[in-house]
């Protein structure tokens, strides 16, 4: 059970993780008439806020502190039990979903917790609307993967999408079709993207997950702003592995369709952006139950 | 010794029918003490071995408690609060003689269907004492007096008391000390309920217990 | 046997002395403590004996009273319940001291006896094995604790809570009591043994003996809708009586459950759906009601429903195993439900001491009051945290191990080919993670207002760190949270004993089962240890990093306002109110607000009311009702003693004419 992949998927991940968001910025450019960022920008802003210095509140203690740190660990540390598609991750066992929404959850309680540090009315919003989006997203999230698991006969993340090939996808095309959905809702609300959450503002009408981290800076914000990107890449392969169902054996040819298709996420995530406003946020709620609906919805069919 | 028996019976029977006749307090008390003394008698004929040590402490004891000490304490009680008939029961007092009637037919009858269960006991002293009791319950109910309660409630502990001598057999000391405590108890405890109903009230009707209803 | 005795007698003697010594405060405390400490040390001892060797050891004794025998038996179900018994009992004893110093009077010094005797009481029904003994324990655990809440008894709340905790502990033991009577009226005698043969030859009681076990004894867990003691009863309590009766009080009603169904035999596969429906209602809706408080402990004292919700649904899937032959299934659930009881008796009993630390440093537990207690009282805080990241049930900590199980047997159920079993798991699944989810928002709350940001009231500026035991207890609390959580694979395959005992399988068997769960554990375990390694790196860089840059402190963001004040930052309501208001049909809270007027408002406020709604709107009208209708029959209480001497003389004789007919 441990160690089926080699490191070199998590080591990729941490590398090209950000260029995600470059396309995301770019796409969003391009759609709005601008030339948009270069796609390496993320890179340029993340180094930029390591080099800097900090400023911290007075109000804050060693949690403010840790919040980032403790994020971009659980995020480390849930790369390696994520297959990337038909690449499978370094260390896979049975029951590796719990462990991936677990530190998913311990990533964000600690984020939660920084915020709630500086003592602002901010922060305080911000991460009251996060737990509120997440005590409901987290469930839809362990229904999807429930699902596939039924779908494919294992639980454990290698194994469930090694099985989701051209054939599995005849097979349940409805399923997966559906799970495929929850899975791109997911997606926007860990990610905090529109039509959940706006991040190019900083305005306490529309902001959860940027006003939370409103007060870090320095190195503790770039920390942050390269944890975001882990994110997309995690949650973003999820999607990604179920939608492409491209298993040919070599590890070059799969990773390399996965990259295409982690690509083309970025780009439809980006095309979502322009396309939509954001919900307002007593409507998200509501968009998050019908994912999961269509998730309980895929299993049922599954059932008779 | 038969004769004795049916005279102490007749005796009782006779005191019974006194207390439920008569209105004045102190003659009430004074029959109580004689009923004391007469079925304190009971243990020294009864018993098969004799006159041993537990029948003279049995008898002594209810001689001197309910003929002697009892009386004494009510008295005083009647004194204190001075209050000397009974004046308006709640069942008048040829009502309470013409019940006492029905009262001894009933105790004939169950002595009659209790008889063949308790062979040892003869049948005079059975009939008493279930005829004591039930007197005694009566007094309870139908007299206003808080006074005259204590007296029933004494007679009642008489008809147990004799009943316990004849129907149980070889039983230990501690059956029979037993009812006489708790006779001992009860007349302390009333003493104590008479002077503060009459402290509260201002008159031993026990009827006026009503108003303490929330 | 000879430690067990030996704890019940120190225990007793311990609140004995106590009171005894009650003019002098210090040795009377010292009395009850010793007593404690000792007493549960020795009975953790006797505990563990049997945990490790595996034999059950027994007392029979003669029994002066009619009915029933004096038969003890510890076998491994019972020694794994004791455990949090003596257990917590050992730190309370540690911490009740000097969290009482200074409060002298006859309540303090009382309140080691009666903390005494919940611990004997709880550990004699662990231990009894006679319906009538166990009875007779119960209500010594059920009474020792009304004088604990009582505690407080100039205040009309502390006394109305005390009736509410009592009236609902006898109607609990009411259902028990027509329980024992059933079992011993179908067995002849009241020994369980005898039970468990009677109830094989008479099959169609069996469901009524489950129902009636799940009622009487959820009404102690605290199921919901008969939890609606809990969250009077135990935040007036002292803190460490709290956690006593939430940490191990209401697990005995899991014992007494899990003991029944020990003695039904093989279950019905309706029995699993009830439980799992219960502990899904139970965790939910617990969970929902502790988001609406704003007092620490009624928090706290809801979110043990929850985790008696979560227990139930460990228990529940187990069950459903079992009834439906698939013994995998079953032991994952029962070792889930009975890891998480372990667990939650120890983080539970980890925020409670932390909560009584804050009610003793800032004098009070209202969440509005309080803030930035962090800075002040660093341990209470990182201990506090701890224990709240447990019952989230965060990696890498002990609650994540349990919930862990529980999702795995979920995961299994929904692999089966079965679709109710496949139903089952999904449910177990969904409502887990809804639960989780809720409980992070619900304890970022709790946490945060009440130790982070800043302070917001004059006594929780001043509040200091407390005194050395008090913190010494919660660290052995938040440690075992950590070697839990670390040594997973260790501790799951140890309840292999215990998870036998309800199956009735060889523990042979039950461990190569539970080795199918522990070798993922082992991997998830270095994942959790690789992501401590990765956070040190991280934290070091960030160190390095910082030491050649500029680091200043100034002010947050506060949208430029010149002079925020703390009151301007998040309450506890306002953090929860967008998750109050999405469940508001199911919470039911009631709100007035008095919104801002005019240009230069004035005046405004906003009260938020969280009283109980299974109160509210079940049993405040049922007990209504009933008072209407028993009031019509007062007319025969009308005073006049003669009358009721007459009812006496009347019975009397209708039953000797009736006799003698």
């Amino acid at each position: 059970m441990p160690a089926s992949g080699s490191l070199a998927l998590p080591v990729c991940a941490l590398i090209l993780a950000p260029m995600l968001l470059g396309i995301v910025n770019r796409t969003k450019a391009v759609i709005a008439g601008r030339r948009g960022p270069p796609l390496l920008q993320p890179y340029w802003d993340i180094a930029k806020s390591l080099r800097r210095g900090a400023v911290y509140g007075e109000v804050t203690t060693w949690l403010f502190r840790l919040g980032p740190v403790v994020g971009l660990a659980t995020l480390a540390a849930a790369l390696l039990v994520t297959p990337f598609g038909g690449v499978r991750a370094p260390v896979s066992f049975s029951g590796d979903p719990i462990v991936l929404v677990g530190l998913l959850a311990l990533g964000r309680f600690a984020t939660v917790l920084a915020a709630l540090d500086t003592g602002s009315s901010f922060e305080g919003m911000g991460a009251s609307r996060e737990v509120h989006f997440a005590a409901l997203a987290e469930p839809a999230l362990l229904l999807a993967l429930a699902t596939l698991a039924r779908v494919t006969g294992s639980f454990a993340l290698t194994p469930v999408y090694q099985a989701i090939t051209i054939g599995a996808w005849a097979d349940a095309l409805p399923t997966f079709a559906l799970v495929a959905m929850t899975l791109l809702v997911i997606t926007l609300v860990e990610n905090t993207r529109i039509p959940v959450d706006d991040p190019a503002t900083h305005l306490e009408l529309t902001m959860i997950h940027e006003v939370m981290v409103l007060d870090h800076s320095g190195p503790d914000l770039g920390l942050i702003q390269y944890a975001a990107a882990l994110k997309v890449w995690i949650v973003g392969a999820l999607l990604v592995g179920l939608v492409t169902p491209i298993r040919s054996g070599s590890v070059w040819l799969d990773g390399a369709a996965m990259l295409v298709g982690m690509v083309l996420l970025a780009g439809v995530i980006g095309m979502i952006e322009s396309a939509m406003a954001r919900y307002r946020l007593a409507q998200v709620p509501q968009f998050i139950v019908a994912a999961a609906t269509l998730s309980a919805v895929a299993f049922i069919i599954r059932l008779i | 010794m038969y004769a004795l028996i049916e005279t102490i019976h007749a005796a009782g029977l006779l005191t019974c029918f006194a207390l439920l006749s008569t209105s004045r307090i102190g003659a009430c008390i004074r029959w109580l003490s004689f009923q004391g003394i007469l079925f304190g008698m009971v243990p020294l004929i009864i018993p098969d071995d004799g006159l041993t040590t537990r029948t003279l402490l049995m008898a002594g004891g209810s001689l001197v408690l309910k003929g002697i000490a009892f009386p004494w304490i009510l008295l005083k009680l009647r004194a204190r609060a001075n209050y000397n008939r009974e004046v308006q029961p709640f069942v008048s007092f040829v009502m309470s003689i013409l019940c006492g009637i029905l009262i001894l037919s009933l105790s004939v009858w169950l002595t009659l269907q209790m008889k063949p269960a308790l062979i040892h006991a003869p049948f005079v002293l059975l009939n008493s004492s279930i005829f004591l009791i039930f007197v005694g319950l009566f007094l309870m109910i139908s007299r206003r007096n808080a006074l005259m309660q204590v007296i029933g409630y004494l007679v009642l502990e008489n008809g147990i008391f004799v009943f316990g001598v004849i129907t149980v057999v070889g039983t230990p000391l501690l059956v029979e000390l037993g009812v006489l405590l708790d006779a001992f108890v009860g007349v302390f405890v009333m003493g104590i309920a008479i002077y503060h109903i009459t402290r509260e009230f201002g008159s031993m009707d026990v009827d006026r217990l009503t108003e303490l209803r929330g | 046997m000879f430690e067990f005795t030996a704890a019940i007698l120190l225990l007793a003697l311990g609140g004995t002395l106590a009171i005894v010594l009650y003019p002098r405060a210090g040795p009377c405390q010292l009395a009850g403590q010793i007593g404690a400490v000792l007493g549960s040390a020795s009975g953790l001892v006797a505990a563990l004996r049997v945990l490790i060797t595996g034999d059950a050891v027994s007392l029979s004794g003669t029994w002066h009273m009619p009915g029933g025998s004096l038969h003890l038996e510890i076998d491994v179900l019972s020694a794994f319940f004791l455990l949090p018994v003596f257990g917590l009992s050992i730190v309370t004893g540690l911490y009740g001291r000097s969290y009482l110093a200074n409060r002298g009077g006859f309540a303090s010094a009382a309140s080691w006896l009666h903390l005494n005797m919940l611990t004997a009481g709880m550990a004699l029904v662990i231990a009894a094995h006679d319906g009538l003994l166990f009875l007779l324990a119960w209500e010594i655990m059920a009474l020792s604790p009304f004088f604990l809440v009582i505690f407080d008894d100039r205040k009309t709340a502390v006394r109305h809570a005390a009736w509410t905790y009592l009236a609902a502990a006898h109607l609990g033991t009411a259902f028990l009591l027509v329980l024992f009577v059933l079992l011993g009226s179908i067995a002849g005698t009241s020994d369980f043994a005898a039970y468990g043969a009677a109830l094989k030859n008479h099959q169609a009681l069996r469901s009524s003996v489950f129902l009636l076990a799940l009622i009487g004894f959820g009404v102690k867990a605290g199921i919901v809708p008969a939890h609606v003691w809990l969250p009077e009863a135990h935040p007036v309590a002292p803190s460490h009586a709290s956690a006593l009766m939430s940490g191990a009080m209401i697990k005995v009603g899991i014992y007494g459950l899990v003991r029944i169904l020990t003695l039904l035999g093989t279950p019905e596969p309706w029995w699993g759906w009830l439980l799992i429906a219960v502990g899904a209602s139970s965790g939910v809706l617990g969970v929902l009601f502790a988001l609406a408080q704003h007092d620490l402990k009624r928090l706290l004292a809801y979110h043990s429903v929850e985790n008696i919700g979560i227990i139930l649904l460990g228990i529940g899937i187990g069950v459903l195993g079992l009834a439906r032959g698939m013994p995998l299934l079953a032991v994952i659930g029962f070792a889930s439900g009975f890891l998480h009881v372990l667990n939650h008796s120890i983080f539970k009993g980890l925020l409670f001491l932390g909560a009584g630390a804050v009610h003793r440093a800032a004098h009070s537990l209202e969440l509005e009051e309080l803030g930035g207690l962090l800075k002040r009282m660093p341990w209470t805080g990182t201990f506090f945290l701890i224990g709240a990241a447990a019952i989230v049930g965060l990696p890498p900590l002990n609650g994540f191990v349990s919930e862990f199980l529980l999702l795995y047997a979920g995961f299994l159920a929904v692999l089966q080919p079965a679709a109710a079993v496949a139903v089952a798991g999904l449910i177990v699944i969904v409502i887990l993670g809804l639960i989780g989810g809720l409980a992070a928002a619900c304890f970022a709350k709790a946490f945060g207002i009440v130790f982070l940001g800043s302070p917001r009231s004059e006594e929780a500026s001043e509040a200091r760190e407390v005194a050395r035991p008090m913190r010494a207890s919660m660290a052995v609390l938040a440690l075992l949270c950590i070697a839990i959580g670390l040594g997973a694979p260790l501790a799951v395959a140890s309840l292999a004993g215990v998870v036998a005992g309800m199956t009735g399988a060889t523990v042979g068997t039950v461990s190569a089962e539970l080795a199918i769960v522990t070798r993922p554990l082992a991997v998830a375990v270095s994942v959790f240890a690789f992501l401590i390694a990765v956070a040190a790196l991280a934290w070091a860089l960030r160190a390095r990093r910082l030491a050649a840059a500029s680091v200043r402190r100034g002010p947050v963001w506060g949208c430029g306002y010149l002079f925020p004040s703390p009151k301007m930052q998040y309450t506890a309501s306002s953090f929860a109110q967008p998750l109050t208001t999405q469940f508001h049909l199911l919470i039911r809270n009631r709100e007035t607000l008095v919104p801002p007027q005019g240009y230069f408002p004035a005046d405004s406020s906003y009260v938020s009311d969280s009283g109980d709604p299974a109160l509210r709107l079940l049993f405040v009208p049922t007990f209504r009702w009933f008072d209407r209708v028993v009031t019509r029959l007062n007319v025969i209480q009308h005073g006049h003693i003669h009358v009721y001497i007459l009812y006496v003389a009347a019975t009397l004789i209708a039953l000797l004419i009736w006799e003698s007919l």
